[in-house]
């Protein structure tokens, strides 16, 4: 529309940049975060005006509806999408951002930007390839927290080499690229080439990744798609999009790296475990070995004579909808003069931090949430330690089996506690598809059965006593 | 056109700055953070929008209307789902304070 002259486009995009530093500050504290976020919004929102009053623009219509089309998908996916099912959602919505700048420098660079200097050239090239890496990879991370494929780590014979390659052939199409964007307009069939190898690329390096470090690939993903989003800001010349991708791309790395740390793994041994053969151990097998199971009655008794309750809620107690009836139980209990805790492990869930945002949401008040650490000094002196489907995280082979994939990550030591009672569905080994020693232990109990009507009947039998 | 030095010297910058403002976080917050910064980078949106309104071609158009329809979901969508992550650990809140006072 030409309305408003270059210095104030430059205005109007230094007060998104701002907004978007302090939606990533807001973001970082509890109290703040909520306005941190809108912060952030507004500051999208302001570059989005900015850009249609600054620049002239044909195709004005479509795009508006183009626009109308993306709000219309975007708003109701995020509004229905269960909370259990969010960190899936975010995947997908980093992959479409990816795929989004990879499309937009290859059209950049197809058109003709014939004086581009060759550091515009390599950048473009670069969006080209890491946003289609983060597009694919954002993709086989949706179908395995979706569980539309196996959680387990894909590895195959030759699965390193091809990998391998099929970063040595898209860097050297990328080069192919930047040659041509030097002499005019790059070649349509060798950007869609190096996009469709960038795509295997993707598929590549996150097949391998076992079920339980997703998380920290869809991070790592999402500070590439910042860095994309950095580099075609470098394309177009636009400062925005070059301050707004570096921040996501900066901040999303270190974000991975204290994720990782909450694991206790290190990024590397995530990504490139699977590849030394060391994260495939454990079994997919069902024991058939002992285990004791009691009724709903046995552990009400058991709860209600213990002084002290800690409980370890799982992503079980999330799909089974539980929240809402387990406050219920800690409510019943407090009654009864039990002093109960729950013991919140980091990666509990799906995500770190991914329990919190699901019990916050039965209204379970904040002090009773003990994170590891604490939780972990209370559970010598504890009686019963409640485990409400979650297994990956209480399994001692963290600390005592060297082979094992989780080795090495922090984990709830509910073994310490004098009795543990585990609700479970069945005796399938949890996300990293390992088997949990603690199971067949002496002083174990099991509850079968689904959370929710487990912990319902537990609810009915301490009424009644 | 802004020179590469000056664009070089905004990369390096914001590198720092982005380093800088989310070195200290508590684990509780690490969910919706990755979230809010993802949908950050939908302001990728900016970027179809002038390609696409610069295209030539009817390929090329519907190539950036895509890419409009695909960031407008990431940015829309992802500031949205943030916004309802926090909302919960807002909820939370008053139920302690009640709980305190009795």
């Amino acid at each position: 529309m030409n309305v408003i002259g270059s210095t104030t486009e430059a205005l109007g995009y230094l007060v998104a940049a701002v907004c978007f530093i302090l939606a990533l500050k807001g973001l970082s504290s509890p109290k703040t975060a909520r306005q941190g976020n809108w912060l952030g919004a507004a500051g999208a929102l302001l570059a989005c005006v900015v850009v249609f009053l600054a620049e002239d623009l044909d195709h004005m219509g479509p795009i508006l509806v183009a626009i109308a089309i993306g709000t219309a998908v975007g708003v109701p996916a995020a509004r229905r999408v269960a909370m259990t099912q969010m960190p899936q959602l975010v995947a997908l919505f980093n992959g479409v951002g990816g795929a989004a700048a990879a499309l937009v420098a290859g059209l950049e660079l197809n058109a003709g930007a014939g004086s581009a200097s060759t550091t515009a050239a390599i950048a473009g090239a670069f969006t080209v390839l890491v946003g289609a890496v983060s597009f694919s990879g954002s993709c086989v991370t949706f179908a395995k927290l979706q569980e539309l494929m196996t959680t387990r780590p894909v590895v195959f014979p030759g699965g390193p080499v091809a990998f391998g390659a099929s970063i040595v052939v898209a860097v050297g199409l990328a080069a192919g690229v930047v040659v041509d964007a030097r002499e005019g307009d790059v070649n349509a069939g060798l950007l869609v080439l190096l996009g469709l190898v960038a795509l295997a690329v993707g598929v590549l390096f996150v097949l391998p990744v076992g079920g339980a470090d997703v998380p920290i690939v869809i991070s790592l993903l999402n500070a590439f798609t910042g860095l994309t989003v950095a580099a075609s800001g470098y394309v177009l010349d636009n400062t925005l999009l070059l301050v707004a991708g570096t921040l996501v791309g900066a901040s999303g790395t270190i974000l991975t790296r204290m994720m990782a740390s909450a694991m206790g793994r290190s990024t590397v041994s995530i990504l490139f475990g699977a590849f030394k053969g060391g994260s495939t151990a454990g079994s997919t097998e069902v024991s058939t070995r002992p285990v004791r199971s009691a009724g709903a009655e046995d552990v009400a008794i058991l709860l209600a004579y213990a002084g002290k309750v800690v409980i370890v809620p799982g992503y079980g107690l999330a799909v089974a909808q539980a929240q809402h009836t387990i406050h219920e139980l800690v409510d019943v209990l407090q009654e009864k003069g039990v002093q109960v805790v729950y013991g919140i492990h980091p990666v509990a869930g799906r995500m770190p931090g991914h329990m919190n945002v699901l019990l916050a949401e039965a209204n379970v008040p904040y002090d009773q949430l003990k994170e590891m650490d604490e939780a972990n000094s209370e559970l010598p002196s504890t009686d019963v330690a409640l485990v409400v489907g979650a297994n990956d995280v209480v399994n001692p082979a963290a600390k005592t089996s060297p082979g094992s994939p989780i080795y090495g990550m922090p984990i709830l030591d509910v073994d310490e506690a004098k009795a543990v009672v585990f609700l479970k569905r069945s005796m399938r080994p949890g996300f990293a598809g390992i088997e949990n020693e603690l199971l067949y232990d002496p002083k174990t109990t099991l509850l079968f059965g689904d959370a929710k009507d487990s912990l319902t009947k537990v609810v009915q039998s301490l009424k009644g006593l | 056109m802004t020179d590469g030095v000056t664009l070089l010297t905004f990369f390096v910058l914001s590198v720092f700055v982005g380093f800088e403002v989310v070195s200290k976080v508590s684990s509780v917050l690490h969910t919706p953070l990755m979230s809010g910064a993802n949908a950050i980078h939908g302001v990728i949106l900016v970027g179809a929008v002038i390609v696409t309104g610069h295209a030539d071609g009817a390929l090329a158009v519907t190539i950036g209307l895509v890419a409009v329809v695909l960031a407008t979901v990431n940015m829309v969508g992802g500031f949205v789902v943030t916004d309802r992550m926090l909302e919960m650990f807002g909820r939370g809140r008053p139920d302690t304070r009640r709980k305190d006072d009795a």
